[in-house]
């Protein structure tokens, strides 16, 4: 499967994204796929911060939950929290393809980085939805009546 | 599966280094991030153990120009090589456009290098990849090791193990000294970058 991303859609993408921003006071937000790349990235994120290995590492991270949920019965943990001294990273799933990252700092509280994240999963997944969705080949298809 | 950011005009890459545990993946890698320019590289980086193993993988972002007015930029992953690591070396396969995979000339690995080769084809296979579709190219490691005293099998019995059926491009290289590593990469990327141009006229061609 390749995945598109037309200009369109990435305006939407960052509107949500810069809406995040702006009404839960953290400092950068990303959306990623779950192979580790990058889709969006806003925000002032600190220099030394490399956004693609960060990508990459939390895709991984996801990857390593999903075991350690599917061990307990789970399906999957859709969402991940690390608290550090004054950076901390809020991870959410949206849909099966996509992770967005938040990173906050003591500006904010995690009540409302919860809350605004809430609002704004149902609106990306909305737009992420049209970009992932699979065009079924009707040869491969297994459930194909005829 | 390339990412294709039409916004941007660049693509995404990624490929992955396959092969046995201490075949050489990691060496092939640092090789890469020590010779490239630091404005053409990411961080390198490593989640290993103590003992130089890969525990989970290891991670450069490299960016090789442009192709056709698009900006090409490969994540280069590795996996570990150890048998019981199958689960960690699925979860990298995940969204793989190309692989390395690193055969170690030691006569010792000769085994390990086959069960390894058989095990990307299972693995790839799981995700409904075919290992004879996806580019694919084959480094045959540590032949600076001839002419030593450790024992190492000659190229034509490595080719006729690894590579008589797939009949893939395939270097012979020393990635401690640096042989053959950028000639692997950039055959490797040559691959990738033809199969997702492929892909890309494809997708034209549909949405017209």
């Amino acid at each position: 499967m390749n995945i598109v991303i037309t200009k369109e859609d990435l305006e939407k993408i960052n509107f949500c994204l810069n809406k995040m921003i702006s009404s839960s006071l953290a400092h950068s937000v990303l959306l990623i796929d779950r192979s580790g790349q990058l889709i969006a990235h806003h925000g002032n994120t600190p220099e030394e911060i490399d956004v693609l290995s960060l990508s990459a590492l939390t895709a991984a991270n996801f990857g390593a939950t999903a075991e350690i949920a599917r061990m307990l019965g789970e399906e999957e943990f859709s969402l991940l929290f690390h608290k550090g001294k004054s950076e901390n990273v809020y991870f959410s799933a949206i849909g099966e393809h996509v992770i967005m990252v938040t990173l906050f700092d003591d500006q904010t509280s995690l009540g409302l980085i919860r809350l605004q994240i809430n609002k704004i999963i149902d609106e990306l997944s909305k737009i992420l939805s049209s970009i992932f969705k699979e065009k079924t080949n009707p040869i491969n298809d297994p459930f194909r009546l005829s | 599966m390339p990412f294709i950011n039409f916004s941007k005009d660049e693509i995404q890459c990624k490929i992955v280094y396959y092969g046995a545990g201490f075949c050489g993946k990691t060496t092939n890698l640092q090789y890469i991030f020590g010779q490239t320019k630091e404005e053409t590289k990411g961080k390198m980086v490593s989640i290993d153990t103590k003992g130089d193993r890969t525990l989970f993988f290891d991670f450069l972002s490299l960016n090789l120009g442009k192709i056709r007015g698009f900006d090409i930029r490969v994540q280069l992953y590795t996996v570990p090589g150890q048998v019981h690591y199958d689960a960690t070396r699925k979860l990298v396969l995940k969204g793989v456009d190309g692989v390395v995979f690193v055969g170690d000339s030691l006569k010792v690995q000769r085994k390990k290098n086959i069960e390894s080769l058989i095990n990307l084809a299972k693995n790839l296979a799981e995700k409904g990849i075919s290992v004879r579709a996806i580019p694919l190219v084959i480094q045959y490691n540590k032949r600076d090791l001839d002419g030593t005293d450790s024992e190492i099998l000659p190229v034509e019995t490595l080719e006729k193990d690894l590579n008589s059926m797939l009949k893939v491009p395939s270097f012979s290289a020393s990635a401690l000294k640096g042989t053959g590593v950028f000639e692997t990469l950039r055959e490797i990327s040559k691959l990738v970058v033809k199969d997702v141009s492929r892909k890309i006229m494809l997708l034209d061609k549909q949405s017209r």
